[in-house]
């Protein structure tokens, strides 16, 4: 087994990973809520460029475009229909109905497409590079790239523009940035398209890379992403980056050293230790509470 | 004490009531199958989310992760009743089931009890998607991602009821017992519990492991009806059904429980007609009644005997 090949294939699936991550990170920064129904929004960015790709011949470029732009829109409505009149109930009532959106857009889709997996269509000529020590693939560097690409894009959107520093804002005290003439409804709105054109992104991405979609493949990376999220500490962008790699790596390093069964076990055990030793995960501050 | 005896004792009567109600309603052939097995299911569902509401609603910390001590509870008695198929196997398996369970909530319990929140939350999940990881791979005992199957059949809905019951009086006490109150405090405001002496994991750790216990014999009597199990029945998703049992009928209200297991359970028996939309009625159901009732359907309101003897004096907490 050669530890640089694995390498790659993790950063790669962990890439995915930390896109999803990011997108439950700035949710929960900026309103405390577990989005489960990020996962659902993932697969259905991989639906929206399976359907465009396959009918309209875009290329990947605009594939990917379309269905960011489109999955920010719906991730704005899921906001406005579900989330919103929850906002001052309890966060347990948040997240039974986000739990609630993430089976309705499964069954709806389960319902209108079919459960079967389908192939995804081949945006482009697969070709494997092998650099001596490693192999890549056209795709593996494709992933690769536009996800670090979408992620420096997110951190000078979130650190430079003055969106971002509302976010920023809200995230750290929603009441005091409205008083200081901050739409926090907008700039949560804004935080939720912002997640789920990445989430979208990682959807086109993962059906180029497995070459297969289907209305359940969100439940299982949505989970992990969430892992992620909270790996690197929650909140925090680049600790969502973090631990989406993180989370990658070790699974793809677990399978190729033959413990496949055992993949997912150990990454929890990971996670329970990790949070035994820093309660708020890697990147975390632990923020002893006020009596 | 006397007082509770008394309670208890209403309680038994209201119990026995109901039981001679649904006797009845068996022995005229007014039971069809289908509503034997919805009534089994929403025993069952009753006895997990009585357990999994005093972890998140009299404790206050939040447990993702009951589906894995229900599968502990289910894989021990049906690998006992296997080996040794008469109710008396059922009956060890299930106590097996229950101190396996209670010893493992005790393990994970002590260190992850220390988290707070969402990440308690999350470690317990991962916590039940080892245990069902574990399941999967130890095939000589559990037969791995196939499952068991022809396990023997013991249960039956009265016995289920008998559980219930115990269940419910069992947990409704410990609330209302010393150790109860010292739990609610720790619920309602962990610095303060502390400082008034409250030792607060150890009354964390007690009710996680009540809870643990509690799903450990659901799952027994689960695996026992169904007579298969495989281990994709005990995955994050069933955590996610019972939680939302509890949060539907009201973090905190017992009551609210049995409510909102039986009307999903009958919701679920007459969606069974819809077929392929029966998901989307279900999942669109709970939305709408989230974002319209959030605090669930009783909030934390019981439904009290106490409180009916003393015509509606004292606040009953």
């Amino acid at each position: 087994m050669n530890v640089l090949q694995q390498l790659v294939n993790g950063l790669s699936l962990g890439s995915i990973y930390a896109l999803l991550a990011l997108g439950y990170t700035m949710v929960y920064g900026i309103i405390k809520l577990i989005n489960f129904a990020h996962g659902e929004i993932y697969m259905l960015g991989a639906f929206i460029g399976y359907y465009v790709a396959n009918n309209f011949g875009f290329g990947l470029v605009l594939t990917l475009l379309t269905s960011m732009i489109i999955c920010a829109i719906l991730g704005m409505l899921i906001e406005f229909l579900a989330y919103r009149p929850l906002r001052n109930s309890t966060r347990i009532a948040a997240l039974i109905t986000a739990i609630g959106v993430s089976f309705l857009l499964q069954s709806l889709m389960i319902y209108f497409v079919g459960a079967d997996t389908r192939p995804y269509p081949q945006l482009m000529k697969n070709i494997t590079y092998d650099l001596g020590i490693f192999q890549i693939s056209k795709i593996q560097i494709v992933i690769i790239v536009t996800s670090l690409f979408l992620m420096l894009l997110l951190q000078f959107i979130v650190q430079q523009t003055k969106m971002g520093r509302a976010m920023r804002a809200a995230s750290v005290d929603p009441e005091a940035a409205q008083l200081m003439g901050i739409n926090v409804n907008y700039t949560i709105s804004f935080t939720f398209a912002l997640g789920s054109s990445l989430a979208a992104a990682g959807g086109v991405l993962i059906g180029l890379y497995y070459n297969s979609i289907d209305p359940m493949m969100g439940v299982a990376p949505g989970l992990k992403a969430f892992i992620a999220a909270v790996f690197g500490g929650i909140g925090i962008i680049p600790g969502a980056a973090l631990g989406g790699f993180a989370i990658g790596i070790i699974e793809t390093v677990v399978s190729a050293l033959g413990f496949t069964a055992y993949r997912d076990a150990v990454v929890y055990l990971i996670l329970i230790i990790v949070l035994l030793v820093k309660p708020s995960g890697l990147l975390g501050k632990n923020i002893k509470e006020k009596v | 004490m006397k007082e509770r005896l008394k309670i208890n004792g209403i309680w038994l009567a209201i119990m026995v009531v109901i039981f001679a109600i649904l006797a009845i309603t068996y022995s005229t052939g007014l039971m069809s199958p289908v509503v034997e097995t919805t009534l089994v299911m929403i025993g069952i569902n009753i006895i997990l989310a009585a357990g999994l509401n005093l972890v998140i609603g009299i404790s206050g910390q939040f447990s993702l992760g009951h589906a894995g001590f229900m599968a502990i509870g289910a894989y021990t008695t049906a690998i006992m009743t296997i080996k040794m198929p008469s109710i008396v196997g059922f009956l060890i398996g299930l106590v097996l089931g229950c101190i396996l369970s209670g010893i493992v909530a005790l393990l994970v319990g002590i260190p992850t009890l220390r988290l707070s929140g969402d990440y308690l939350a999350i470690a317990t999940l991962g916590v039940s998607e080892i245990i069902r990881s574990l399941i999967m791979n130890m095939d000589q005992i559990t037969n791995g991602p196939a499952g068991l199957f022809g396990i023997p059949p013991f249960v039956t809905w009265s016995m289920v009821y008998l559980f219930v019951c115990i269940t419910l009086i069992l947990i409704t006490n410990y609330i209302h017992s010393a150790a109860g109150r010292a739990t609610l405090s720790v619920r309602e405001n962990l610095i303060a519990a502390e400082s008034m002496g409250v030792n607060v994991t150890k009354y964390k750790v007690v009710a996680f492991v009540i809870g643990a216990m509690t799903a450990a014999v659901a799952g027994g009597m689960y695996s026992s009806y169904v007579q298969t199990i495989v281990p994709g029945n005990f995955d994050f998703m069933k955590s996610i059904d019972i939680l939302i049992i509890v949060v539907f009928g009201g973090v905190g209200s017992m009551t609210g429980t049995v409510v909102a297991a039986v009307l999903l359970g009958m919701l679920n028996m007459y969606l069974q007609d819809f077929g392929a939309i029966r998901m989307i009625i279900y999942a669109f159901a709970l939305v709408i009644i989230m974002i319209f009732k959030p605090s669930g359907l009783l909030g934390t309101k019981e439904f009290s005997v106490k409180k009916l003897l003393s015509k509606g004096g004292k606040q009953h907490v």
